[in-house]
């Protein structure tokens, strides 16, 4: 009697395991949908053309209309936060509750290829919430150019930049009170607050301001605004590029010491 | 391959955790077609070299062989081939039972038209059909460990290894899953299972040895190891709490062996009937007595000291 399981190319492999994921997410996305689709609505609606219409476009603005100055950056928050929340809890679970990650790692598929599956399922996920969000707030006016289309995938490398490392800490933690609940007061929140979403950092005191430049959020958000409005030389675009991808790799270098270690006990 | 081939051969395997030897040189063989046993208390060592056999965990040393190939060096092709049963239910709860099978068969790299037609036959098996479509979450303990099981055959592995399968489940449900595995047994698939309970062991198992501290205290089938290392027959004898101890240097010439447990006396003996006659005569007022078989229990008593399950 022979088996009938095999082992197939990695790729194949990452594919099955973003098959399931696939399957999981296709009975429970509507719990997804409001954080990722609606939240960034309310909020563009909100500062945008709420708060946005008490602003008058100036030099902090771009000389732009607040709400056309703010989409880029609610773009990449919002892949920061989908990049997060599917980086954290699900991971965690995956480890601790129900235990997925060790079943799978139990068939031929390897601890490498199912990490490689969770982040680029992660990666999906942030750049179809990107795009849905950017061709309904164009709708409304607030994006005013095609380029937008391509902050989608740059708020997807910038999502990236943090979630991976979140991966990492997911597949350290064990408590998942304390340690999901910091990263999001401590490090979402004033990135969200100081690192160039709703102003220009300039218009912080010098000395803060590497505090936003090492953040991924920052140069998610000048990427992001630039690609809509140009304005910015290549190299510097390449600098912000690769700034990211060395936060992503690093990212997944350490989340797969961490899988490694908890899963090859 | 022959029929007899050596499925698992492990030589002087060694785990390790930090300085902690979770298992200390074991030397294991098991062949085709076979139902190997590890029995053995809770830490014995039986869950980490039963996840050394499924290329989950590296080796800390000696030597090991699983279908043949190493698992350090070729852990995913052997896994294509092997069917593993975690001691603790790790299934998609929130997706149905149906869906559990058709995700994890894809893994194996099986077809879509594979999966599906698989997932019908092991639904049928693990008597879940009516349950197909329902999510597994709110299953019995019974029904989730069937799934587990079904799911480990999903790529009809030569190999299965069952970490504690009953453990948890009530007398109905243990029956059910024994008797599907004596059916996979049937049909040629060779079986590891672990267990600290010696009825199961006694029930799956044509060989098993016995694991304490990390170490194999004993090797043989389930009726050799009684012959060898206990008597035919156990006298049980229950005191009152405070006259326990009192009465064991009356009973000390009457038989083989007396060994004092908390709760009560064994006595081995080969004619269990006629050493309590003789202890009655002697005044020996037990409040209650018991003749039975030895079994594993006794075994592992006798060449540990300590009881399976305490």
């Amino acid at each position: 009697m022979a088996a009938t399981g095999r082992t197939v190319h990695p790729v194949a492999a990452i594919g099955f395991v973003l098959e399931g994921l696939w399957t999981w997410y296709r009975r429970n996305w509507r719990s997804t949908a409001v954080s990722s689709f609606l939240t960034p609505l309310m909020f563009l609606t909100a500062m945008g053309f709420g708060l946005g219409s008490q602003i008058r476009p100036g030099p902090a603005t771009d000389n732009l209309p607040y709400v056309v100055y703010l989409a880029p950056a609610v773009l990449v928050g919002l892949a920061v936060q989908v990049s997060t929340g599917e980086s954290s809890f699900p991971v965690l679970g995956s480890f601790k509750w129900d235990q997925r990650y060790y079943a799978i790692t139990a068939t031929p598929v390897t601890v490498d290829q199912l990490l490689a599956a969770q982040v680029v399922w992660v990666a999906l996920r942030v750049f179809v919430s990107g795009l849905a969000y950017v061709l309904v707030a164009a709708l409304f006016g607030a994006f005013v150019n095609a380029g937008a289309l391509l902050a989608v995938p740059i708020s997807m490398l910038a999502g990236l930049a943090f979630g991976t490392w979140v991966v990492a800490l997911a597949a350290t933690v064990n408590d998942e009170g304390n340690a999901f609940g910091n990263a999001f007061r401590f490090v979402v929140v004033p990135m969200t607050l100081f690192a160039g979403t709703y102003y220009p950092i300039s218009q912080l005191p010098a000395w803060s301001r590497p505090l936003a430049w090492v953040t991924p959020l920052w140069h998610g958000n000048e990427l992001a605004r630039a690609a809509e409005f140009g304005g910015m030389s290549l190299l510097t675009a390449a600098g912000h590029v690769a700034y990211l991808l060395v936060l992503v790799a690093g990212g997944v270098l350490t989340a797969r010491w961490r899988f490694h270690v908890r899963l090859k006990v | 391959m022959s029929d007899d081939a050596v499925l698992v051969q492990a030589d002087g395997l060694v785990k390790r955790f930090g300085d902690f030897e979770a298992v200390r040189g074991i030397d294991v063989k098991v062949r085709r077609g076979e139902a190997f046993g590890f029995l053995g208390p809770n830490g014995a060592g039986k869950s980490s070299t039963m996840r050394m056999i499924a290329c989950t965990s590296p080796r800390t040393a000696g030597e090991l062989r699983v279908l043949g190939m190493d698992p350090d060096r070729q852990g995913p092709r052997i896994r294509a081939r092997l069917g593993v049963v975690p001691q603790q239910d790790n299934l998609d709860n929130e997706l149905t039972v149906r869906q559990n099978l058709q995700v994890y068969g894809r893994y194996f790299g099986l077809s879509r038209a594979q999966v599906r037609d698989r997932a019908t036959e092991l639904l049928r098996f693990a008597q879940l059909t009516d349950r197909a479509d329902d999510q597994v979450d709110p299953l019995s303990g019974g029904m989730k460990r069937r799934l587990t099981i079904a799911r480990s055959l999903v790529n009809e592995p030569e190999l299965l290894l069952l970490d504690e399968p009953t453990t948890g489940l009530d007398p109905q449900a243990r029956h059910l899953l024994w008797d599907r595995l004596f059916r996979l047994k049937q049909s040629g698939v060779t079986l590891i299972v672990t267990t600290h309970y010696m009825d199961e062991a006694e029930q799956l198992c044509d060989r098993l040895v016995v694991m304490d501290g990390g170490r194999i205290v004993a090797e043989g089938s389930p009726a050799g190891l009684i012959a060898e290392h206990s008597s035919r027959e156990v006298l049980e004898l229950r005191f009152p709490i405070d006259q326990q101890q009192a009465n064991v240097p009356l009973l000390h010439d009457l038989a083989e062996r007396v060994e004092v447990l908390p709760d009560r006396l064994l006595i081995y003996t080969d004619d269990g009937e006629s050493v309590l006659a003789q202890a009655s005569r002697r005044g020996v007022r037990p409040t209650s007595s018991l003749v039975r078989r030895s079994t594993l229990e006794d075994v592992f008593l006798r060449l540990t000291g300590r009881t399976l399950v305490d």
